[in-house]
């Protein structure tokens, strides 16, 4: 079923005056965000501010730092640090912790923080004095600041994800699940005959066969669901209507016509006008609690062979 | 409360041009120990999470009639005009009042209304993020506007004020505590509660009980959450606590593989949470441990106090007892839901009782006093990351739904079975609303490193549908849903939800409409469509009126019977 909520400027302004209520001006806000801490999909309602990169808490930009100071700081961390924080700053072997979320490091502007702990301020912690002069450290702590500034979204880590390999279900398994359960309105040699090859990367097809979602570039558009509506006397008459289904609810129900008009209806009750929705993507649905982990990578398994 | 309200002249006359006044003489804390009456005095109208009224003019036979009472669309901003200004009523246009650390050069115009309104001396108090207006409850005009000059955060949200005799009390994202006088909206102080830089945001609306005012934050990267209090009136900092252990030896450290890792472990307190005068306890909930995805340093154990109900001694800040409601959480699955605390009978005797719907799809009935565990049911009826409870009567995780490489399919998905929306109770059907998203997500693991990824990040989520969304009415005997009314649109419906003695639920229907439920049935009875509604309904009475007010994005809504 689609989300896009309509504003029927007629059919609603009519509901609307018999019930003495009032008609909305056509600039319904998106949904909320759902949640303090969002998906990345459903996305947060939250949209980046223009001119802003969408980055860690969307703070202020950190300031740039001097590129020959942070180089020479990088150069250093590697001599003297990396073997117990790790070449990523993300903490080491040897026991240093996560640089990059150090609160010390997060909060340190201009070296006030770090050039001291470089210097021996946290021995009793297990942190050593590094002996590194307040340039150098100094520029230790720039390069540290400029890495911090690299981290993503939500404390996403800095740089890109590495490519891995989702595909670990067995084909022929995948295949017979296959026919057990989707040949009844999908076909390898039809429909699906080349979706790997329209969806090369096996993630993208695996979360779009599980969802349903057919090849338009819009995410969530599915196949069109239709209804048909059996008006009632007590919702005036008429014969059946059938369509696409624009919208519905407890209250309201919209068909889209074949030559494109649209008519709504008010619903008085759970039957009242009687409605038949047809939805191809409710079958999608209703499989969801049944797959098992395991079903799902056959299936990809088997999906990516269709090229 | 009834006093009489005398309209300042400046509103009247003066408002384009001068400062204008807002009414009365505010809350006093003794006044927010009584029940959701008249007035809406604190986020959740009172102190019990009930968000019940005792209003009954507008019910089962009178909603029919209800109409639009007033509208009042809100500009955010330093009060030059944004993208959605369209308002050209002269009568609207207020003197912003600018504050603020940032320098000005975040322009933030958009903005959302995803809090509650208080509603005191006919006049409602209501934010959005760095943004906070006065507006004459009759009619909906502004008597004032704040604005905050940020210097950044997640601006997500902003749940509204606390209120203190004439003194009003927001959070900025930016993690400022700012106070206003009610009466004019200059500020009288404003206190940072944390720091931006250490990814800190902060959307709460603080709480006032007695002369404190407690509030909370929140946090996606790995940094240790707590709750504050403040002084009222000079704003100086009288305790705080932190809900992970910050020191070897504190409660709940031994659940952590190293201290490093528990003092980066999240567990943020980001919604108002309810308080129980008789134990003098504050009962909140706190957030995902972090990183949220992956174990890695955190050790395969329980990570308290994350994604638990927390009870502290409100004079003191020393917790009292606690209880985790998602072990070792691995889905973001914070459990800062609003807890609902109410007395009644349980297998025979009177309890004191709180009870919550967490994100993770498990309903829980505690005892309020000592915490000891009456109720665990799984309402959300495709929820799948658990297999069983434990001992302590928690969901116990299946780890095999943890992300994996391959994509591991969990249900509800991380926005979870109700998110930060409130709930509602009743004490006439003994039922507890929520909202129930039978969602599912393929967790993707892309970042495998064995120390574990950072923040909320190491994953993709991909949303692959959802099964229902519903308005669901949980027994606290039992923690069975009694109904559950089926939404339109997969999404969650609204903001939350108001019950009242009116026979009534108030929500969003998810599909443009404000909409009334039967709380005995769930069956619809009315609605109007205003748009998506972004808070939670609110009701009170004026001049002998019942309104009942709602939210779309930057407009509210007001309704009387008509």
């Amino acid at each position: 079923m689609r989300n896009r909520f309509r504003i029927l400027a007629l059919g609603t302004a009519s509901v609307a005056t018999a019930l003495g209520i009032f008609a909305q001006s056509p600039q319904a806000p998106p949904p909320a965000a759902a949640g303090q801490t969002p998906a990345s999909a459903p996305p947060s309602g939250q949209a980046p501010t223009p001119g802003r990169p969408h980055v860690f808490n969307s703070g202020e930009p950190r300031p740039q730092e001097d590129p020959v100071v942070a180089a020479h700081g990088k150069a250093l961390y590697g001599i003297n640090c990396q073997a117990c924080h790790g070449p990523d700053l993300r903490g080491g072997d040897m026991g240093g912790p996560n640089l990059l979320r150090s609160q010390a490091a997060l909060t340190d502007h201009h070296g006030e923080n770090i050039i001291p702990i470089i210097q021996g301020a946290r021995q009793a912690q297990g942190m050593p004095n590094i002996g590194l002069n307040n340039d150098d450290a100094g520029a230790v702590a720039a390069y540290v600041r400029s890495v911090i500034g690299t981290i993503g979204s939500q404390g996403k880590p800095p740089g890109e994800d590495k490519p891995l390999n989702i595909v670990v279900g067995y084909a022929t398994r995948g295949q017979a699940y296959f026919a057990a359960h989707c040949a009844n309105c999908h076909s390898a040699t039809g429909d699906l005959k080349d979706i790997a090859t329209r969806f090369p990367e096996p993630r993208v097809l695996q979360t779009r066969w599980v969802t349903g979602a057919r090849t338009s570039a819009t995410a969530g558009a599915g196949a069109q669901a239709t209804v048909e509506v059996i008006p009632t006397l007590s919702t005036g008459g008429g014969p059946a209507v059938s369509g696409d289904l624009v919208h519905i609810d407890d209250f309201l129900v919209t068909v889209r016509l074949s030559d494109g008009t649209e008519r709504s209806f008010k619903r008085l009750g759970p039957t009242v006008p009687r409605i038949v929705v047809h939805d191809p993507l409710e079958r999608h649905r209703e499989m969801l609690p049944t797959y098992t982990d395991e079903n799902i990578h056959d299936v990809t398994a088997y999906l990516v062979t269709l090229k | 409360m009834n006093i009489r309200h005398t309209l300042s002249i400046a509103s009247l006359f003066f408002a384009t041009t001068t400062l204008s006044f807002g009414q009365g003489a505010g809350v006093a804390p003794s006044d927010l120990l009584k029940p959701l009456a008249k007035t809406w005095p604190t986020y959740n109208g009172d102190y019990t999470g009930k968000r019940y009224s005792s209003l009954t003019a507008v019910n089962r036979q009178t909603v029919k009639n209800l109409g639009l009472a007033w509208t009042s669309q809100l500009t955010p901003g330093d009060g030059s005009p944004g993208p959605n200004s369209i308002n050209n009523n002269a009568r609207n246009a207020v003197t912003t009042i600018v504050g603020g650390e940032g320098t000005g050069a975040i322009s933030i115009h958009g903005g959302s209304i995803k809090g509650s309104a208080l509603v005191v001396d006919g006049t409602i108090y209501i934010t959005m993020p760095d943004n906070a207006w006065a507006l004459d409850a009759r009619d909906g005009h502004p008597l004032w506007h704040y604005y905050w000059k940020t210097t950044g955060g997640t601006h997500i949200g902003n749940r509204g004020f606390g209120m203190w005799n004439g003194y009003l009390f927001m959070e900025t994202p930016d993690d400022y505590l700012v106070s206003l006088d009610a009466k004019t909206g200059k500020e009288r102080w404003h206190r940072q509660i944390a720091k931006v830089e250490e990814g800190y945001f902060s959307t709460p609306a603080p709480i006032v009980i007695g002369k404190h005012v407690l509030v909370g934050v929140g946090n996606d990267i790995d940094s240790p959450g707590f709750l504050q209090s403040y002084d009222p009136e000079t704003g100086d900092l009288q305790w705080k606590f932190y809900t992970v252990p910050m020191e070897k030896g504190d409660p709940g450290a031994d659940t952590w593989t190293t201290i490093d890792a528990a003092r980066h472990g999240g567990a943020q307190t980001w919604i108002t949470g309810a308080y129980d005068p008789a134990t003098n306890l504050y009962i909140f909930g706190t957030g995902n441990p972090t990183p949220a995805y992956t174990t890695g340093m955190r050790g395969d154990k329980d990570n308290l106090f994350t994604c638990s109900l927390i009870a502290v001694n409100v004079d003191t800040g020393k917790m009292s007892w606690y209880f985790q409601t998602s072990p070792h959480d691995m889905h973001d699955y914070d459990s800062a839901q609003t807890p609902v605390i109410f007395d009644g009978m349980f297998k025979g005797k009177m309890r004191k009782m709180v009870a919550t719907a967490a994100r993770n799809g498990y309903y829980f009935t505690l005892d309020r006093v000592s915490g000891e565990h009456l109720v665990t049911s799984r309402y959300g009826q495709t929820t799948s990351w658990a297999n069983g409870l434990t001992p302590a009567g928690g969901p116990k995780r299946d780890p095999s739904k943890d992300a994996t490489i391959p994509g591991s399919l969990a249900s509800p998905n991380s926005s979870g079975t109700i998110n930060w929306e409130p709930p509602a109770f009743s004490p006439v059907t003994g039922l507890l609303y929520t909202y129930e998203v039978d969602s599912f997500s393929i967790f993707y693991l892309t970042d495998p490193d064995p120390r574990g990824s950072m923040g909320l990040g190491g994953k993709e989520e991909a949303s692959v549908g959802s099964t229902g969304s519903f308005l669901t009415a949980i027994d606290y005997k039992t923690g069975d849903a009694r109904w559950r009314h089926k939404f339109y649109g997969g999404r969650i419906g609204g903001g939350g939800i108001l019950s009242t003695a009116g026979g009534l639920l108030f929500t969003g229907d998810g599909s443009g409409s404000l909409a009334a439920f039967d709380a005995a049935t769930g069956n619809p009875i009315w609605n109007t469509r205003i748009g998506q509604v972004t808070n939670a309904p609110q009701t009170f009475e004026l001049d002998g009126h019942q309104y009942v007010i709602a939210a779309t994005g930057d407009t509210l809504w007001s309704f009387m019977l008509r």
